[in-house]
């Protein structure tokens, strides 16, 4: 054995000490505590402001808090507030949006991780070309679309339904979705791939018991990418759905927008946060999945 | 026929590259054959469409005397195992030994029996009800060769299945695999890009370059008669001294030196003139008292020792040449010092110059 036995020291030894209060901790948290207040700011006015009732809004103080805290507002912009002709708030576009919300993006990434495990694992003819135009499709602005999918949907009778915007969500999500799952696959070890073949796996065998398990990190984040992308969509909503069908962003738009009567600044704070409640929610529950997802491309496991 | 695995005139192409070309290669029954070279000769690509992973462009491939160049991978009755282990993440051990079991609808019972006792052949049966990322290596890699077991194959295919582990390890999996091969008298083919595994493992072993066969032959054939220059190099470690000189009526002349071949038996039967490089393993070169028994002497200078334990290795000159000499670890010499050294002609390899070929 070497000899171990020890000896006093004298001068600096272990971690070196560090004060609390250096230029760069204060330099350092200074700059989030900005960036924080920044972007927390209009938050707290809306939450504010939709607590307040209409009189106290009036007197101007922004960021004051509510001297008298009510309801009122929430309930009006979820049930009472008038879009057009009728007065039923948000309640109804909430239900259509999730009715669109749902399919679509169950819809979108069953097909899209199916298309990536097929553009990733089982190179077939032409594989490149095809998933070039797929990617193409991605930097195709979407308003020079816009009009022949209105004939399109038109002639096969879902223009104006909820069916018909489940499935230009579906189609619109392709391109990138595809994207992201060919690449989240082509990243998984090929032997893996290799073996399960050899072991008699098919196609679907293949992709059910081995891949799809595997690949809990690369859904969440294409779940986010869909419930937020679709949810929060209104160029699509307005265009392909009617008064009936409309989602709840082409209802919001309709209760801020009114150019009728007077502007119920709770009532468009309140009507706000409930429409921006959902992709929140997901944001919150899933974060951390989130930047796995993200991450497990980059980094091999 | 009484061959395990045929293959005919093989091609693979991806796009212009030729990847093989004309590969013919038979491996009888029970015959552990190692496919060796150094990285893109092709090696794993040969086994990939042996395994069936790969479409050839060209060519055949049997399997006990049947064609299976079309067949699916689990078709062939073959059961491979991978440099990466790729043991399914998700599924316990047991789950990854009974996939393809399960793919194949074999009875539950038939199944449990097949595990069991490819678990004990392996001594992995603690594991079985873990995931594979509770596993070390060297367990896991037992796993990846337990689900080739059970599949009760006659064929078994290696690619690199030791690289990825330390040294310690991947010298007892290669006894193990050894004993695996004894009992169960499989045929095995194994890809590898180490020699020693090659050597120590194989009945037979193909030098694979460029997509072509080099040499084809048992581990002494290839150490000992080497076909062409490159073999000669690949093989051996520390490799190969090699002296460039010209033959002329039976004596090989480099710088100043010359060395009478008599006892080389030459390819062609007899001596051939002209110009031509010698081959000598440093561990063919012998010092001290045996000196005098050997034909060629030559004296030279040491310049630098490697000690590795059990050897010693000295770099000195001859004629221009690099030239490593292995010693006994325990042999005293420094440097500076002279050195005489001894060479048998008989152990030495001669190649043509021009074509690097065997003479």
């Amino acid at each position: 054995m070497v000899d171990t036995s020890s000896v006093s020291l004298t001068g600096p030894q272990g971690p070196k000490p560090r004060k609390a209060l250096s230029r760069r901790n204060i330099f350092l948290y200074g700059t989030l505590l900005l960036i924080t207040v920044y972007y927390a700011l209009p938050l707290y006015v809306m939450v504010v402001t939709s607590l307040k009732g209409m009189p106290e809004i009036r007197l101007g103080n922004v960021f004051s808090p509510p001297i008298e805290v009510t309801f009122q507002p929430w309930v009006k912009a979820w049930a009472e507030a008038c879009t057009g002709l009728t007065c039923n708030g948000l309640s109804t576009g909430f239900w259509n949006s999730v009715q669109i919300t749902i399919p679509s993006v169950i819809l979108s990434i069953i097909i899209a991780s199916v298309n990536g495990y097929a553009l990733a694992n089982w190179k077939f003819k032409g594989a490149d070309v095809f998933f070039t135009i797929l990617i193409f499709g991605a930097f195709i602005p979407y308003q020079v679309m816009l009009y022949p999918i209105v004939i399109m949907l038109r002639e096969i009778g879902l223009y104006g339904s909820l069916g018909g915007l489940v499935l230009v969500h579906t189609i619109f999500g392709m391109p990138i979705l595809t994207l992201l799952f060919r690449n989240y696959f082509t990243s998984l070890p090929e032997e893996l791939f290799k073996a399960a073949r050899v072991d008699g796996a098919g196609f679907w065998g293949i992709y059910f018991r081995i891949m799809v398990p595997m690949s809990l990190p690369i859904f969440t984040v294409a779940v986010i990418l869909q419930v937020t992308g679709i949810w929060n969509d209104f160029l699509f909503g307005v265009v392909y759905t009617g008064p009936e069908t409309y989602p709840m962003t082409v209802s919001l738009n309709n209760i801020v927008n009114s150019t009728q009567g007077v502007k119920e600044y709770n009532v468009n704070m309140a009507a706000t946060i409930l429409t921006g409640l959902v992709p929140l929610t997901i944001y919150f529950v899933s974060g951390r999945l989130f930047v796995r997802g993200i991450a497990a491309g980059a980094v091999k496991g | 026929m009484n061959n395990s695995v045929e293959i005919k005139n093989l091609d693979l192409q991806f796009g212009a590259v030729k990847v093989l070309q004309d590969l013919n290669l038979e491996i009888g029954k029970g015959e552990f054959l190692v496919l060796l070279g150094s990285s893109g000769c092709g090696k794993s690509t040969l086994l990939n469409c042996i395994a069936g992973l790969l479409d050839v462009t060209a060519g055949q491939i049997h399997i006990n005397d049947k064609n299976v160049t079309w067949a699916e991978p689990s078709e062939r009755g073959i059961g491979m195992v991978f440099q990466s282990y790729a043991l399914y993440p998700q599924m316990t051990v047991e789950g990854n030994l009974s996939f393809g079991l399960k793919n194949a609808k074999l009875p539950k019972a038939e199944i449990a029996k097949r595990v069991k006792r490819a678990s004990e052949i392996l001594q992995i049966e603690p594991l079985l009800k873990r995931k594979p990322g509770a596993l070390s290596g060297g367990q896991r890699q037992r796993v990846a060769i337990g689900r080739a077991l059970v599949r009760d194959v006659d064929v078994f295919l290696f690619d690199e299945p030791l690289s990825n582990l330390d040294a310690k390890l991947r010298a007892d999996l290669r006894v193990e695999i050894k004993r695996l091969h004894q009992r169960l008298e499989n045929t095995m083919i194994y890809v590898t890009h180490d020699q020693i595994e090659a050597m120590t493992l194989a009945d037979r072993i193909a030098i694979m370059r460029g997509g072509q066969i080099m040499q084809l032959g048992s581990p002494d054939d290839i150490y000992g008669r080497p076909v062409n220059k490159y073999v000669a190099d690949f093989i051996g470690s520390p490799s190969m001294n090699f002296l460039d000189g010209a033959i002329k009526n039976g004596v090989f002349t480099v710088g100043d030196l010359t060395m009478p071949l008599d006892g080389y038996e030459f390819a062609s039967g007899g001596a051939v003139d002209g110009a031509a490089t010698i081959g000598i393993r440093p561990e063919h070169v012998v010092t001290g008292e045996l000196v005098d028994n050997s034909p060629i002497r030559i004296d030279v200078d040491v310049e630098l020792i490697e000690p590795t334990g059990s050897d010693k290795l000295i770099d000195c000159e001859v004629a221009g040449h690099h030239f490593r000499v292995r010693m006994d670890g325990q042999a005293e010499v420094s440097v500076g010092e002279k050195l005489r050294l001894g060479i048998d002609p008989a152990r030495a390899s001669l190649f043509d110059a021009a074509t690097e070929e065997r003479l």
